[in-house]
């Protein structure tokens, strides 16, 4: 990556108090991502995607507590003062969330809800941000916009919608856009639109993108870098060409893995991970995957893995026993 | 739109009859000869009789029902035969006291409950949010004739700063005037707060936790914007029923407060129809109480659409 | 203003007191309900003055060793005065919401249970019923037919049916799509036995928390109607025949209106705090059961 990060997450913990105990949703990540580049994260439920996304955004809820630094365009937003960061949000660093049903208020506008992101960030009058609003729900793909204004997200079809939440993320020209899980609440058919929209706007508007999701076919071919998270980790990183040829980690490999292939044959299995992810008020000694892990040997269960460097640039991976490589070996 | 208002607008027709006729027989089923009562003691069974049969009283009771509909829908609803005046002239002369009270009384308890709920729904949880919950719960054991006296002591008697009775009417003094509402709308007021602020606080809680307020802070926009537009309008259903249901149960229940305050209303219009045994009056107000009541359940069914889009389209 | 429609929205209001155990408030509270029905049953056996017993000389008389909360306009004990006035707020507060409970209880539990036209001709007529203002009704029949302790009990109590029956109905409704009820008919039960065995158990402790509900509505609104002079008739005393008549010695001796008025609320707190909790503890639409 040449030049600064735009956003740079550095040794970032949430931790959540819960009736059973502290649960350490995020545990020490590391990231970066510089302008203009699309950063993947992977990682299956409750691996810790979402509560990250949250931490970067500063909307975390009320008990959990959060540690580490996270450095956007200079500021450190962990430290940044409530009405600055309110500037920030929706402007600068803006949000898409899986469920546009749920994300957009049902009994306001869709008008009303992109204006008023207009009008606090921009200042422009109604009029002006009408027909900006006009304008984006154009160039995002929706047919008639202007009676789109005066209806209610319940009239609209799911793609619709998600499509309008896109619109109001990009209304005044963010520097980042963090995608949670922006397809996964659509029809198949839908995804690759959308998938396809952002990425257009992406390049159009020369922004940076963060990408989470539990697909790794989502990413294939649509981001530059991707990192792998499990059990509150980052347990592989690497740009993307790198990560889906020469990984390293068997949980990337099991989840590249449980993609269904078209060209497989019928009634090939599908090779699913067995087991479940590791209760995260329970932490474990040792890696988190050993349990589900087929390579897993006595090393694995007594320590925990540190991300270290493999021999392509930006390539890490926390694993003792690592694919392609023979036992005991230097990486 | 127009089809979901016709809609409710037949429910309306049988509910109308149904009190009406429940009114009626009511009234007339009360023992104590009317005819009796009115002559008092120049009642001689021949005059009696002539009253009775002037009065219509010796017909059959369907037939009475029926006449007493008939007169009701051309705007007859009878004459006091007390005072003279005619039913309408009656309650258009105390209405606009009783609804002077009643609004002054629910504007009270929205300036109280809804700024409460809000704050306790941003707070849940806090110390704050546990007093205040607990004051709402403790206030509604406090009846309106307890608050009564309570202010009334306060505010009349040791401190002297407001009447404890009268009433002078708007356009003669204005401030007079509001000054003579104050304990009475204070007193339904407070009991009437309670119930909205913990209704509204309930509905915001849940609101505030839903995934658009979340998106809202996302964007960067003003709390006090997400709460007032974005977290308000949603969570007002429930406050806007019991608003309604509030304002119909208020109609004819402003009784005591009437009484307490010697405030010139309907409750006190219907007061002394009891005593005074003027059947009439009270057949006829009490009609236009329950269809008042009606009436505003029915404009309550409305606003329910207009603040929940989903309702209006049929999705909800 | 407490009438005796306890509509939505009491259902809709979660219990401020989210008590999975029984904390201290509920424990007071039943302490001062027993307390003060312990007082009011036994009040013959109590070393009390007559409270019928005018004393002219000793009007409004402050506290004393004879009398303990002092005397009253017309001289008459005050202690004494409010002792008994338990007696008839409780049995008119108590007895009344009986009448509501059964006949409402039943009516409500059959209109859940066979729904159909039944349903909609009880929960229509209720409906009608709801459509008066009940205070009118009541001041109307107790007017017209004589103030009495009966009378009072009986109006009172006719106007609850409706709440009642609402509940009723609700609870009814929601039990009867659980799989026990759903067993039972597999099983070839009677109506009757469904009834009797599976459903009114299981109705009868959400029925009970909305008594006790009741139990405090009831003695405000006797204690409202005796304040205007139209509930129980003189010489008996109430609390809200003191405190209406301490209303009018408001300026020279305000603990006449205060004593009872405090007293009233205490017990209709407590009433409504024991009902809240355990209607918050067994309503089944909150899956406790």
């Amino acid at each position: 990556m040449t030049g600064p990060a735009l956003l740079s997450v550095e040794g970032v913990a949430v931790d959540l108090p819960t009736p059973r105990g502290n649960l350490r949703a995020v545990d020490h990540v590391d990231l970066s991502i510089g302008p203009g580049q699309t950063l993947g994260i992977v990682g299956e439920s409750g691996c810790g995607k979402t509560m990250l996304s949250r931490a970067i955004l500063q909307l975390l809820p009320k008990k959990a507590k959060l540690s580490g630094r996270v450095i956007f365009d200079g500021q450190d937003l962990v430290r940044l003062d409530r009405e600055r960061l309110r500037k920030l949000r929706g402007r600068s660093l803006a949000v898409v969330f899986q469920d546009p049903m749920t994300s957009l208020n049902p009994v306001l506008t869709i008008g009303t809800q992109l204006i008023e992101t207009l009008q606090e960030h921009l200042e422009l009058d109604g009029v002006a941000a009408k027909m900006r609003s006009i304008e984006l729900l154009a160039a995002v793909g929706i047919p008639a916009p202007e009676q789109r204004l005066m209806q209610y997200p319940h009239q609209l079809s799911g793609g619709m919608r998600q499509r309008v939440a896109i619109a109001i993320a990009l209304s005044c020209e963010p520097k980042l856009l963090i995608a949670d899980e922006p397809t996964t609440a659509l029809d198949v058919t839908i995804q690759a639109q959308i998938l396809d929209l952002l990425a257009r706007e992406q390049r159009r508007r020369h922004m940076a993108m963060i990408i989470i999701t539990h697909d790794l076919g989502v990413v294939a071919g649509r981001t530059d870098e991707v990192a792998v998270m499990y059990a509150g980790r980052v347990v592989e990183r690497a740009p993307t060409p790198d990560l889906f040829k020469k990984m390293r980690m068997p949980y990337t490999e099991a989840l590249l893995a449980a993609i269904p292939k078209i060209d497989a044959k019928p009634h090939t299995p599908l090779p699913a991970i067995s087991g479940r992810p590791p209760d995260p008020t329970r932490p474990l000694k040792g890696c988190s995957f050993s349990p589900r892990c087929k390579y897993a040997w006595a090393q694995c269960q007594i320590e925990k893995p540190r991300l270290e460097d493999a021999d392509s640039p930006g390539h890490q991976y926390a694993c003792f026993r690592p694919l392609n490589i023979p036992a005991g070996a230097p990486a | 739109m127009l089809g979901f208002v016709a809609q409710r607008l037949l429910y309306l027709v049988p509910v109308l009859l149904a009190v009406s006729l429940l009114t009626f027989l009511i009234a007339s089923l009360l023992p104590g000869d009317l005819a009796y009562t009115i002559l008092g003691d120049q009642a001689t069974p021949e005059k009696v009789a002539a009253l009775r049969h002037d009065m219509g009283l010796d017909q059959p009771i369907w037939w009475r029902y029926l006449s007493w509909l008939g007169n009701v829908l051309q705007g007859d609803f009878g004459r006091s035969f007390r005072t003279g005046q005619t039913v309408l002239q009656a309650v258009a002369e105390r209405l606009p006291v009783s609804l002077e009270l009643m609004l002054l009384a629910q504007l009270g308890a929205l300036t109280i409950g809804i700024p409460l709920a809000i704050a306790c729904a941003v707070r849940n949880g806090s110390a704050f949010d546990r007093f205040m919950t607990g004051s709402a719960f403790s206030m509604l054991s406090v009846p309106a004739f307890l608050s009564a006296i309570l202010l009334i002591y306060l505010f009349a008697v040791e401190l002297r700063w407001l009447p404890a009775t009268g009433y002078i009417p708007f356009h003669e003094d204005p401030v007079g005037n509001l000054r003579c509402f104050l304990l009475p709308a204070l007193t339904l007021a407070l009991g009437e707060w309670p119930v909205l602020m913990r209704v509204l606080r309930s509905d915001m809680i849940q609101t505030l936790q839903e995934d658009y307020i979340a998106m809202a802070r996302a964007k960067g926009l003003k709390p006090s914007r997400i709460l007032l537009v974005h977290a308000l309008k949603p969570s007002s259903l429930t406050l806007v029923t019991v608003t309604g249901i509030n304002i119909g149960r208020l109609i004819g229940g402003t009784v005591i407060v009437e009484s307490i305050f010697a405030l010139p209303g309907i409750g006190r219009l219907l007061l002394s129809a009891i005593f005074t045994r003027d059947l009439i009056i009270l057949q006829g107000v009490v009609l236009i109480v329950a269809l008042g009541y009606v009436l505003i359940n029915f404009v309550v069914d409305l606003l329910y659409a207009v603040l929940d889009p989903r309702i209006r389209h049929g999705h909800a | 203003m407490a009438t005796l429609e306890l509509s939505i929205d009491q259902a809709a209001i979660a219990s401020p007191v989210r008590t999975r155990r029984l904390g201290p408030l509920f424990w007071m509270a039943i302490g001062w309900m027993t307390f003060v029905f312990a007082l009011a049953a036994f009040a013959d056996l109590l070393p009390l003055p007559s409270p019928f017993d005018m004393d002219m000389l000793e009007r409004r008389a402050p506290m004393s060793a004879a009398h303990w909360l002092g005397t009253d306009g017309l001289g008459r004990d005050v202690l004494s005065r409010l002792i008994y006035g338990a007696r008839i707020s409780l049995i008119v507060g108590l007895c009344a919401p009986v009448i509501g409970l059964t006949i409402g209880g039943a009516l409500g539990i059959l209109a859940g249970y066979f729904r159909g036209r039944f349903e909609t001709l009880v929960v229509g007529s209720m409906d009608v019923l709801l459509a008066f203002p009940p205070l009118i009704l009541a001041l109307a029949v107790t007017a017209y037919l004589g103030q009495s302790l009966l009378n009072l009990t009986g109006i009172l109590g006719v106007l609850g049916i409706p709440a009642f029956m609402r509940v009723a109905r609700a609870t009814t409704l929601t039990l009867a799509r659980r799989e026990f009820v759903i067993a039972a008919q597999a099983l070839g039960a009677s109506h009757a036995r469904i009834l009797l065995r599976e459903l009114l158990p299981n109705v009868f402790l959400p029925l009970f928390a909305f008594f006790l509900l009741g139990v405090a509505v009831t003695i405000v609104v006797e204690g409202a109607l005796s304040f205007l002079g139209l509930g129980v008739p003189p010489p008996i005393s109430s609390w809200g025949i003191m405190i209406g008549e301490g209303r009018e010695s408001l300026e020279i001796a305000p603990r006449l209106a205060f004593i009872p008025a405090v007293t009233m609320f205490l017990t209709v707190l407590s009433f409504n705090l024991v009902g809240d909790t355990l209607r918050a503890l067994t309503d089944p639409r909150q899956g406790a059961l």
